[in-house]
C-alpha cells in the first residue's frame, strides 16, 4: 500500500531530501589517495580526482540522476535517474583510480571516500524508493536483482575497478577468499539446514502440546538473547570437552576452536526463528478450514500435509529467512574463535588497522545478507494465499 | 499449578541476579570452578581491570545508546506518521528493512573506517543499529491504532498535540517498548564485540581469553555478559507486561 505523495509541483518528499543530501555529499572527499594501505589518505573531492574527460561525464549523471528523482508522478524515471547516477558514480571511481596512482608511489593505495559512500548511500536509497513506487511483481524483482547482481560481477571482473586498495587486498588473496566464502557459505547454510531438520519436527510437536510449547519457547528466546561473542565462546570449552571425551566425536572432526563451536552456535541462535514461526505458521490456518478438514474425516497427518503446512507456509518460510539474514550476519563472529568465513578479514583487518581488508570482509557479508533477505521476501510472496492474507513476520532477528 | 511456577521463577531469578554480582563483584570465589579451564600455571581471573569497572561501562554504553535511540527514533516515527510527513513512510521503510539486513558485526566494522577506534565508534553503531528495530515497532504503534478510539478522542475535542500525547503514544507504548527491549539486547551483544574495537566493555575478557587461549577467561566473560543479556530482556519483558496489565485495568 502506498500513500499519496504530498508534494507541491509534482516534486517527490524524499527526492528532494535524497537529492539535498546527495548534492551535499558531493563536496566531501570523494576518494582518498593513502602512501600505503595503513595510514590514512588525503580526501580528494570528486572534481580533484582526474581531467575534465572524466569528470564532467562523471559528475554530470551523477546531477541528471539526482534531479531525475525529484519527479514523484514518474517512477521509471526516477528509476532510471537512479541507474544514471550509480553509472557516472562507478565511472568516476574506475577512470580515476589510475590516474591518481601515476607517480603516487609503489606502494600508494586509492580507496572510495566518504562522498562515495553516501553518494552510493543516496542513490541506491532512491532506487529502492522508486522501486517500492513501482511495486514491482515478485519475480521481476527476482529478475533485478539478478541483473544487479550480474552487472556487479561483470564490473568486478572487467579489472575497471582492480586499482582501488580492496581489490589489491582480494588479488593478494584469491584463494583465502574464496576460501572464506565457501566457509562463510557453509556455517550460514549449513546450520540453517540443521536448525530446519530439528526445528520442524519441533515445531510440529510444540504446535500440538501446549505444554511442550511453554517450555521450548521460552528456552528458545533465552538462548537468543546470549551475545554471540559469549555464546561463541562458551560453545570453545563445551565442544573441547566432548571431543576429550568422546573419541567419535573427535573422528568427526569435532573440536574445541574453529568451525564446530561456530556451527553449533548459528544452530542453536536459528531455533528460535524456525521453531517460532512453524508454531505460528500452523496456528494461522482459520479454525473453519480446520473444522472443514476435520468434518471430511482428514487423519491428523493428512489434516497437518494437506491444510495446516501449506497454509502456513510463508509463515514457515519468514521464519527460515530470518534465521538466514541472521546466520550470514552472525558467520563473522566465527573469525574470532578460527571458524574461519568473512570475519577472519574483518578481525585481521582491525588488527592491522587496514581499512580495505575490514571492507574485504563486511561488504561481502553485507551484499549476501541483503541478496538472501530480497531471495527469501520473494520466496515468502510467492507462496502468499491469493487473497491477500496478511501475516505477521513472527519473530524478531537475533541481535548481534 | 500457576502460583507454583511463578514462585519458581522468582526464585531463579533471585538465584541468578546473585551469581551475576558476586561473578561481578568477587571473581575470586569462583577460582575453583574456572580452574580446570584455565592453562597450567596461567591466570584463573581476569585482573587486567576490574569486572566491576567493565560491566559499567558496557551497560553505561548500551544504556546511552539505547535512550538517544529511544527519543529519536520514538520522534521520527510520529513525524512520517502524520499527515505532513505520510510522503516519507515508505522510504523510511524501505532504510528500516535494508538496514536491519545488515549485521550489526558490519555496521561496526564499518564504523571504524570511519571514526577510528574506541568507545565512539561502538557508541555510534550501538545508536545507529539500535534506532532501527524502535523506529520499525513505533511506526506500527502509530499506525495500527484503533479507529474508533481516534475517532472518540476527535470527538471530544482533543487538539492533535493532546490525541498525541494522551491517546496515541500510550496506545503504542507496548509495541514500542517491545522495539526497545530488542534494541537493548542487540546493543548489548553488540557492545561486547565493540571491544575488538577498542570499546571497554566485557568482550574484552573474553578476547582476552580467545587470543591467550585461555579458556577460563572466556567463560568468565561470557557467563557474565550472557547473565546480564538474559536477566535484563527478562527485565524488560515483566516491565512491558506490567505496562500493559496496568493500562488494560485503567481502559476498562
Amino acid at each position: 500500500m502506498i500513500p499519496a505523495r504530498a508534494g507541491t509541483f509534482g516534486l517527490s518528499a524524499p527526492g528532494v531530501l535524497l537529492a539535498l543530501f546527495g548534492f551535499a555529499s558531493l563536496l566531501a572527499p570523494f576518494m582518498t589517495l593513502a602512501a600505503n594501505r595503513i595510514v590514512e589518505g588525503k580526501g580528494l573531492t570528486a572534481w580533484q580526482l582526474a581531467g575534465p574527460e572524466v569528470i564532467y561525464p562523471g559528475l554530470l549523471s551523477i546531477i541528471i540522476g539526482l534531479i531525475l528523482g525529484l519527479f514523484s508522478s514518474w517512477p521509471r524515471v526516477r528509476l532510471a535517474g537512479a541507474v544514471l547516477g550509480l553509472a557516472g558514480l562507478f565511472w568516476l571511481l574506475s577512470q580515476s583510480a589510475p590516474q591518481l596512482l601515476q607517480g603516487a608511489g609503489e606502494y600508494a593505495r586509492v580507496s572510495p571516500g566518504l562522498g562515495f559512500w553516501c553518494l552510493l548511500a543516496v542513490l541506491i536509497l532512491l532506487m529502492a524508493d522508486a522501486l517500492t513506487q513501482l511495486s514491482p511483481r515478485p519475480m521481476t524483482r527476482l529478475g533485478l536483482l539478478l541483473t544487479i547482481v550480474t552487472v556487479l560481477f561483470i564490473l568486478l571482473g572487467s579489472g575497471a575497478l582492480s586499482d582501488l586498495s580492496i581489490m589489491k587486498e582480494y588479488a593478494s588473496r584469491q584463494g583465502a577468499f574464496y576460501n572464506a566464502a565457501l566457509r562463510h557459505l557453509g556455517l550460514a547454510f549449513g546450520s540453517l539446514a540443521a536448525a530446519t531438520v530439528i526445528g520442524i519436527p519441533l515445531g510440529i510437536l510444540c504446535y500440538h502440546h501446549a505444554g511442550l510449547r511453554r517450555i521450548a519457547l521460552p528456552i528458545l528466546s533465552f538462548l537468543q538473547t546470549i551475545p554471540s561473542l559469549a555464546m561463541f565462546g562458551i560453545m570453545i570449552p563445551l565442544l573441547g570437552w566432548i571431543a576429550s571425551t568422546v573419541p567419535a566425536a573427535k573422528a568427526i572432526g569435532i573440536a574445541g576452536v574453529g568451525f564446530a563451536p561456530a556451527f553449533l552456535a548459528l544452530l542453536l541462535y536459528s531455533l528460535l526463528p524456525v521453531v517460532a514461526n512453524m508454531v505460528s505458521g500452523l496456528q494461522s490456518a482459520p479454525e473453519s478450514v480446520r473444522d472443514a478438514a476435520r468434518g471430511m474425516g482428514m487423519t491428523l497427518m493428512q489434516r497437518l500435509f494437506r491444510v495446516e503446512l501449506p497454509l502456513g507456509l510463508p509463515v514457515i518460510l519468514a521464519g527460515l529467512r530470518i534465521a538466514l539474514v541472521q546466520n550470514i550476519g552472525l558467520a563473522v563472529i566465527a573469525g574470532l574463535i578460527g571458524g574461519g568465513g568473512f570475519g577472519t578479514f574483518v578481525f585481521q583487518g582491525l588488527n592491522q588497522t587496514a581499512t580495505d581488508l575490514i571492507l574485504l570482509g563486511a561488504l561481502p557479508t553485507v551484499a549476501l545478507a541483503l541478496t538472501a533477505a530480497i531471495v527469501m521476501d520473494v520466496l515468502v510472496e510467492v507462496t502468499q494465499p491469493s487473497q491477500s492474507a496478511q501475516h505477521t513476520q513472527g519473530m524478531p532477528r537475533k541481535p548481534s | 499449578m500457576k502460583k507454583n511456577a511463578i514462585k519458581w521463577s522468582t526464585i531463579v531469578r533471585v538465584l541468578l541476579v546473585v551469581l551475576l554480582i558476586s561473578l561481578v563483584v568477587m571473581p575470586t570465589w569462583f577460582s575453583w570452578a574456572f580452574q580446570p579451564f584455565a592453562p597450567e600455571k596461567g591466570p584463573i581471573i581476569y585482573e587486567r581491570a576490574s569486572l566491576l569497572s567493565l560491566s559499567l561501562s558496557h551497560l553505561g554504553l548500551v544504556a546511552l545508546a539505547s535512550i538517544v535511540a529511544t527519543l529519536v527514533a520514538v520522534s521520527l516515527a510520529i513525524l512520517v506518521t502524520r499527515p505532513l510527513g505520510t510522503a516519507f513512510l515508505p522510504l523510511s521503510r524501505t532504510i528500516t528493512n535494508m538496514g536491519q539486513t545488515f549485521p550489526p558485526v558490519a555496521v561496526l566494522a564499518l564504523a571504524v573506517p570511519a571514526l577510528g577506534f574506541g568507545t565512539g565508534p561502538t557508541l555510534v553503531a550501538l545508536f545507529l543499529y539500535g534506532l532501527l528495530p524502535i523506529f520499525e515497532n513505533a511506526i506500527t504503534g502509530f499506525s495500527t491504532l484503533p479507529p474508533a478510539t481516534m475517532e472518540a478522542a476527535r470527538g471530544l475535542g482533543l487538539s492533535r498535540w493532546q490525541r498525541l500525547i494522551r491517546v496515541e503514544i500510550p496506545l503504542a507504548l507496548p509495541v514500542i517498548l517491545t522495539g526497545v527491549r530488542l534494541s537493548v539486547v542487540i546493543a548489548l551483544g553488540t557492545a561486547t564485540i565493540g571491544s575488538t574495537v577498542a570499546a571497554k566493555t566485557l568482550g574484552e575478557v573474553i578476547i582476552a581469553g580467545l587470543l591467550t587461549n585461555n579458556t577460563a577467561y572466556v567463560l568468565q566473560g561470557g557467563l557474565i555478559v550472557g547473565l546480564f543479556a538474559v536477566l535484563i530482556y527478562d527485565a524488560l519483558v515483566q516491565l512491558e507486561g506490567l505496562l500493559l496489565a496496568r493500562y488494560s485495568i485503567s481502559n476498562d
